[in-house]
This record gives C-alpha cells, sequence and structure tokens, in this order.
C-alpha cells in the first residue's frame, strides 16, 4: 500500500483546569500525521509538542486502546467516538479526516458526567447504577454445572450476549439530546433478565437499576435512536423497549411500594 | 397507592404515560378525521355525526372530558420532559451533529408540539368555545343541521387555512416520530411487528394530516 499524504490539521480542543474551572476551546496545530495513525496516537503527538512547549498536555481517559475497556470517550467533530461507526475513539483513524481539517474535540457533556479535566469526565453515576442490581448475588462460580442442566432459548441468549457486550463508556449519554443513560441501563438489565441466573432478581434489578438512574440526573429517553447509532458496540434500542416492559411490569408484580 | 406515584414519576414511567395519552389522542385524531371527511361527501352524513357528537351524554360527559384531561397532560408532561432532558445536559457541545444519528423530527418534538398548541389554542376559539357556549351557557335549542355550515364559514377566511395547513404539517412531523415513538414507550417492539409499526405510522402520520388539509381547502375552494 503507497504512503499517503502525511495531514496537517487545526483541533479546537475542551481545555478544563478542574471540576470548578469553566473551561474553554483552545486551538493547537499538528501537522505531518500519518493517515495510518490512530486519533489517539494524534493526541499523545499533540502532548508531546505540548510538553515541548511548555504547556499542560491534554488530560484524556485511555487503557487498552483495541476498543473493548470503553475508557476512551472524546465527542470528536460533533458525534461520540467521532464519525465511522461501531468503534471506539482508539480505533478511529486519521484517515477518516482530511488534510487541513478542523477537528472539533470535547468531553462526553452530561450533568451526570461531571468534567474531571480537559477531554476526562467522572463516569461514577455508572459505576452507582450498577451497585444497585447489575450484578447476580447467587454465586455462579467454583461448582460449574452441566451447561445443558438449563436449557436457554437460542435467541435469549444471543440477545444476552448482545447485550452484554456494552463497555460503558457512556457514548449513549453523550450522543442523546436528553443526556439520557437508557441505552447503558437496559443493555445491563437485559442480559441479566434474559437469563435464568438473573430472572431471580429481575424485578427488583430494575427497580432499583432505574431509581439511580434518575436520582444521579440523566434526562428521559426521546427514542430518537441516536445512541445505537453511535454506541460502539451496537447495542439496539429493542433493550431499551425490553427493560420498559420489565420496570413496568416489576411495578405492577411487586408487592413493595 | 405509593407505588403507582413512584412509578409514574420515574423516567420510564413518565414516558409510558406521555405514549399512553398520545396513542389514546392518535385514536381520537382518527375518529376526528372520519367524520371530518364525511362533510366532503355529505352535509346530511356529517350533521349526524356532528350531531350525535355533541348531544350523546356518554360523548359529551364521560369521553369529553377524558380527552381534555388527555390533551392537557400529554402538553404538560411534554412541557415537564422537556425542562428535566434540557438540565441534563448543563453545558452544550460547541459541535454537535445530531443530524447524524437521528432525524430531526425526532429531536424536535417539542417545537411541532408548540406549534400544534398554538393551533389547538385556534381550534378551540373557533370550534369548541362557540359550541360550549351555545349549549351550556346560553342553552340554545338545538338544531342538528347547523353543524356543517358553521365548519364552512370557519374556512372562507384563508388566513386561517393558511394556518391551519401549515399546523398540520407540523403534527405531521411530531406523528412521523411520535407514531413508533408511543409503541417504543410501552415496550412495544420486536424484530417481527416494529417494521410494520413503522410502516403504519409513516402512513397515518402523512395521511390524516393530509387529509385534514384537504377538507380545509375543499371548503375553502367550494363554498363560494
Amino acid at each position: 500500500m503507497s504512503a499517503s499524504k502525511a495531514l496537517n490539521l487545526t483541533l479546537k480542543v475542551w481545555r478544563q483546569k478542574n471540576q470548578e474551572d469553566k473551561g474553554k476551546m483552545d486551538t493547537y496545530q499538528v501537522s505531518d500525521i500519518s493517515p495510518d495513525s490512530s486519533f489517539l496516537e494524534m493526541m499523545d503527538i499533540l502532548n508531546e509538542q505540548l510538553i515541548e512547549e511548555g504547556t499542560e498536555p491534554v488530560a484524556f481517559d485511555h487503557d487498552c486502546r483495541e476498543g473493548i475497556c470503553g475508557s476512551c470517550s472524546m465527542y470528536i467533530n460533533g458525534e461520540a467516538h467521532g464519525p465511522g461507526r461501531s468503534i471506539t475513539t482508539c480505533q478511529l483513524h486519521m484517515r477518516e479526516f482530511k488534510d487541513g481539517d478542523t477537528i472539533f474535540i470535547e468531553p462526553w457533556r452530561a450533568k451526570a458526567f461531571p468534567v474531571i479535566k480537559d477531554l476526562v469526565v467522572d463516569r461514577t453515576a455508572f459505576d452507582k447504577i450498577m451497585a444497585a442490581g447489575g450484578f447476580v448475588s447467587v454465586n455462579t462460580s467454583g461448582n460449574t454445572q452441566d451447561a445443558n442442566a438449563i436449557p436457554i432459548e437460542k435467541s435469549h441468549a444471543d440477545q444476552a450476549f448482545d447485550a452484554a457486550s456494552c463497555i460503558g463508556c457512556g457514548a449513549c449519554v453523550a450522543s442523546c439530546k436528553n443526556a439520557s443513560a437508557m441505552l447503558f441501563v437496559s443493555a445491563k438489565v437485559s442480559q441479566l433478565a434474559l437469563l435464568p441466573q438473573g430472572q431471580v432478581e429481575a424485578k427488583e434489578r430494575v427497580k432499583n437499576m432505574v431509581k439511580v438512574m434518575d436520582e444521579e440526573g440523566f434526562g428521559n429517553c426521546s427514542n430518537t435512536g441516536a445512541c445505537e447509532v453511535e454506541c460502539p458496540k451496537g447495542i439496539s434500542i429493542e433493550n431499551i423497549a425490553r427493560m420498559n416492559r420489565e420496570y413496568l411490569s416489576a411495578s405492577l408484580k411487586t408487592e413493595d411500594a | 397507592m405509593s407505588w403507582v406515584k413512584n412509578t409514574l414519576s420515574s423516567s420510564v414511567g413518565r414516558k409510558f404515560a406521555m405514549a399512553l395519552s398520545a396513542l389514546f389522542l392518535m385514536i381520537f385524531l382518527l375518529q376526528h378525521f372520519t367524520i371530518n371527511i364525511s362533510s366532503v361527501m355529505s352535509e346530511e352524513v356529517f350533521n349526524n355525526w356532528s350531531h350525535f357528537m355533541g348531544t350523546n351524554p356518554i360523548v359529551q360527559f364521560a369521553l369529553q372530558p377524558i380527552l381534555i384531561f388527555g390533551v392537557i397532560y400529554h402538553f404538560v408532561m411534554g412541557f415537564v420532559l422537556e425542562a428535566q432532558n434540557r438540565s441534563a445536559r448543563d453545558v452544550k457541545y460547541a459541535m454537535n451533529k445530531g443530524g447524524a444519528n437521528s432525524s430531526w423530527f425526532s429531536r424536535n418534538m417539542i417545537w411541532s408540539g408548540l406549534v400544534i398548541l398554538a393551533f389547538l389554542g385556534l381550534h378551540f376559539y373557533d370550534f369548541w368555545v362557540p359550541e360550549m357556549v351555545y349549549k351550556y351557557v346560553e342553552f340554545k335549542p338545538e338544531d342538528p343541521n347547523r353543524y356543517y355550515e358553521e365548519l364552512v364559514h370557519k374556512f372562507e377566511d384563508p388566513l386561517r387555512v393558511g394556518f391551519y395547513s401549515v399546523s398540520f404539517v407540523l403534527l405531521s412531523m411530531h406523528l412521523l416520530h411520535g407514531f413508533q415513538s408511543a409503541f417504543q414507550s410501552v415496550g412495544a417492539r420486536n424484530s417481527k411487528y416494529t417494521p410494520i409499526i413503522k410502516k403504519l405510522g409513516n402512513i397515518y402520520a402523512i395521511a390524516i394530516p393530509a387529509g385534514f388539509v384537504f377538507i380545509a381547502l375543499y371548503h375553502h375552494f367550494t363554498s363560494h
């Protein structure tokens, strides 16, 4: 493959010293960026440049850099994880951009995800929702049963696996015009509600998780479908409909208020 | 009964109630359209239906209050949800490409809704308020043949016809998202039925408002 032309880019990056700081967009120039480098590598190059200039480097979340950890969280040119579908920011490559482009790089914007510094946001709200019920209490390890002892419908197993592929990155919240966390919560509710081990606590789980989701200040779902389009794992909003059913039936059937 | 309050004050519950009121209003709209379109075909049929709707005690004193509650609930809850949703993002994006992942209709339900609210204000002033005054304030004797003339008279003014038509375009936009969205909010979704619901929704969202515009234009151009 012949080497493509290196890119010269203008970056408009959100800079914010800390949670209290008001923050603003700063403009930087980067040059000679290989189209084959990843977006995060381009950010590394920018940071090296900033360090050389004696400027504070841009803080951003990253970890595995292979699309499975859910750490990277940039809102690039008006879209969560930038242009391209079913990818995280670390899987976005500079070949998606043209020489001379201006790229806007912002943190996830949601009241429930306050900015800690620059592009890093606090996603503890997701952890709180998970702690409210995103697990099974029964010990499922140590005395593994025969896999065929509990027959599970293939379609249910498939849907549960699809829901379980959510990496909790928060792109759904960032993309939603209401900063709603419904796609994330519904994926977690679904992956457990579809399987026998999770069904035991399904009713309490959905009620508790929705309660914490509301308390954390996420918005409501307007069914625009933006979340499933921007989700790096392609989680379907079918899960939101399932969560709605689970929640409404749990509200009707459980005895407590 | 605190569980009812808790359920309806949750995000899922509010959208459920919003969707139920929407489904109810869409059934009402279909019934309203069915009666109105009869005015194009037969003056007598339209008068008969209108007389029935205007004098039947179940319609007047059971269904009408439910309808008024449904309309008010849908608008009030629409504003409540909008306020909550706006507060969920205190700092806006410097650059946001909403069009890359969702339809304009779905992102602007509040604006199409506000135009429909303005339309309803005029519509109530035009028909509902005079009707209530006629029957329950002035206690005028019931004339089973007055409805057609009242309808045609209202569509003489081109400004009113124009505003009605624009409002119905916005109603169409509202329904293009709202119809299928209501099913999603009540949890009615699966790979088998959802494509049919979406197609039906598109047909409903275009045909019903277009029909109302046709009725207004028809009477405007044929009544002179």
